[in-house]
């Protein structure tokens, strides 16, 4: 029996010996090395050379860019966050409904969600093309004359968010498999007691998704951070740096400029950032996700 | 029965038809968002790519192409070598499906599977890895594989893979727990080794999340940019989204043809897409809710 059981220890770290080899080469050492390179000056072909805190000191101090970085993408999350929970939401509650042909349906909205890239992002630099895109020629028969989208700064961001918007049946499907999980009864309670639809959508289906909402929310965060293909292809962080989102401008500084220490800096502000917003995420949760185990106590 | 009110009847009549009203008008509201949202944007790309160049920019806008010009299609592959661009890529996409089909199945089952010190504190370690932006790591893998010699060659985009995937280990490991052990247990009475178990009767229950990993890897290798964009300096050894960058700088406002590069890189996604959207919507679906 003791035998066994050690054999098993040693099976088992073998087995999980590829994840954690990965792990160490690939994510822990890189971290680590990255934070010592954040304190030096280094451009790829000579060495890093210790500079202490100067890089953090330029970047809070001296840059117009790192915080025009900072305000593109907050601004970005801002309006993405709540914009995509609230139609993913919807869009999920029109997916729940007994109606023919809802695989369909649901296939066909998934779809912008396994489409991404460079054709994507040509694609839709086309679709909203100022001139002959679709969306102004379809705004046009509606007497509305569409703005130059990526190519206005007032609307360049908006684009962003638009294009973003598109993959909102990602979010939905989420949902969706949420609102299956109710328990049935709670309906027929709340029927019992004579609760609208809105009663209903707000004191049972709300509260019972919040553990959903709180997972998509969670990752949409961390998700906005990550914006990059549709902006390196299409605006190239412009007009007048509208759309100079942070991946951009760290990709920009590390990959054009090559001052990797710097970039590195940049790089540990940002995941500092978003380990900020997924604590405050996880803290705030017990405020507002219901979990249906905790309930059943009382 | 007899005491039932005569109203009754009348309800029920009323009830069936306010619900077939909702249903139609749900069914009405999404047929408009799919033709918004799915249709407009890709019947106008597919449009585009048949069009000649002067009835693109033409006002008033003509949709129907006339002559439909599939001769867009082929330009491309006169004016850039796409067919290597598409076998770079798939070389590189199929090296990465082997590498984390192998590596997670492994990873999942044993996490599922075995006892060992230390397990709970490395699996949970595991998931906080999920929330680790890969940005992150962006530029010290530069560095290490610059110091491999590695930069220049598909190594730092296949040679990852074989490590696992958090996401993956995650989803896989879920679905190993619902298998019985019973199974297991059978086939080691009859003398089987755990890495025959886990071949001979896992690997085969298993093909639910394999497709997930299958497919998804696929079209996230497909449409990676930013990596290969990094690593790879040889025009020969460009990806097709490397490729799809390049059409655009050399068809400058030639959307015609730009367009029909976009569909050929679509194609594939969209077709994988369709035959295995069951698993894969199902897949992440259940990730969603359990995490």
């Amino acid at each position: 029996m003791q035998r066994s059981s050690r054999r098993e220890a040693i099976e088992g770290y073998i087995g999980i010996s590829p994840w954690l080899i990965g792990f160490i080469i690939f994510t822990l050492g890189p971290m680590l090395a990255s934070f010592y390179f954040s304190f030096t000056d280094w451009r790829i072909t000579v060495a890093p050379t210790w500079i202490g805190l100067a890089n953090y000191v330029k970047i809070f101090t001296d840059d117009a860019d790192f915080y025009q970085a900072l305000k593109v993408t907050f601004t970005y999350v801002l309006i993405t966050l709540p914009l995509n929970l609230t139609a993913g939401l919807g869009l999920s509650l029109l997916l729940n409904q007994k109606v023919p042909g809802m695989n369909i349906f649901r296939t066909l909205f998934y779809l912008p969600v396994v489409l991404s890239g460079v054709s994507v992002a040509l694609m839709w630099m086309w679709l909203l093309n100022p001139d002959y895109g679709v969306m102004n020629t379809l705004l046009s028969y509606i007497g509305i004359e569409g703005p130059a989208w990526f190519w206005d700064p007032d609307w360049a961001l908006f684009s962003v968010v638009l294009v973003n918007l598109w993959r909102v049946g990602g979010g939905a499907i989420i949902y969706l498999a949420g609102l299956q999980n109710i328990p049935p009864h709670l309906y027929e309670a709340a029927d019992i007691d004579g609760a609208s639809l809105w009663d209903k959508l707000w004191h049972v289906t709300l509260p019972m998704l919040t553990p959903t909402l709180f997972f998509q929310l969670v990752l949409e965060l961390i998700d906005a951070f990550q914006v990059f293909t549709i902006v390196y292809i299409i605006t190239d962080g412009g007009p007048l740096r509208a759309t100079l989102f942070y991946l951009l401008y760290m990709f920009r500084t590390a990959f054009v400029d090559f001052d990797m220490g710097y970039a590195s800096a940049l790089a540990w502000i940002m995941a500092l950032i978003i380990m900020g917003f997924t604590m405050l995420v996880f803290k705030s949760s017990p405020l507002w996700v219901y979990y249906e185990s905790e309930g059943k106590n009382d | 029965m007899t005491t039932l009110p005569t109203t009754r009847p009348r309800a029920t009549f009323s009830y069936k038809w306010s619900q077939r009203f909702a249903s139609a008008t749900v069914f009405l509201i999404l047929t408009v968002f799919a033709i918004l949202m799915v249709g407009i944007p890709i019947g106008w790309v597919v449009l585009t790519a048949l069009k000649e160049r002067a009835q693109i920019m033409a006002w008033p806008p003509v949709y129907l192409p006339n002559p439909i010009r599939w001769a867009n299609f082929t330009d491309i592959f006169e004016q850039l070598p796409f067919i290597r661009f598409i076998l770079n890529t798939l070389f590189i996409c199929f090296m990465n499906i082997i590498g984390r089909v192998l590596s997670c199945s492994i990873v999942a089952y044993t996490f599922a599977r075995h006892r060992f010190p230390g397990k709970e504190f490395l699996f949970l370690l595991l998931l906080s890895t999920l929330m680790i932006p890969h940005q992150i790591t962006l530029i010290p893998q530069f560095a290490l594989f610059q110091k491999l010699g590695w930069v220049g060659t598909y190594l730092p985009l296949i040679v990852p893979s074989f490590f696992g995937s958090p996401f993956f280990i995650f989803l896989m490991r879920q679905y190993i727990m619902t298998i019985p052990r019973d199974l297991d247990e059978a086939a080691r009475m009859d003398g089987a080794s755990t890495w025959q178990v886990f071949w001979y009767i896992i690997m085969p229950l298993c093909i639910p999340p394999l497709v997930v990993i299958i497919v998804l890897t696929f079209l996230w290798t497909w449409n990676d940019f930013l990596n290969p964009l990094i690593y790879l300096s040889n025009y020969d050894d460009y990806t097709i989204q490397l490729g799809l960058n390049m059409l655009k700088g050399r068809f400058n406002i030639q959307w015609n043809l730009i367009m029909a590069g976009s569909l050929i890189s679509l194609f594939p996604c969209v077709v994988i897409y369709f035959f295995t959207q069951k698993y894969l919507i199902g897949g992440i679906a259940n990730v969603g809710i359990k995490g």
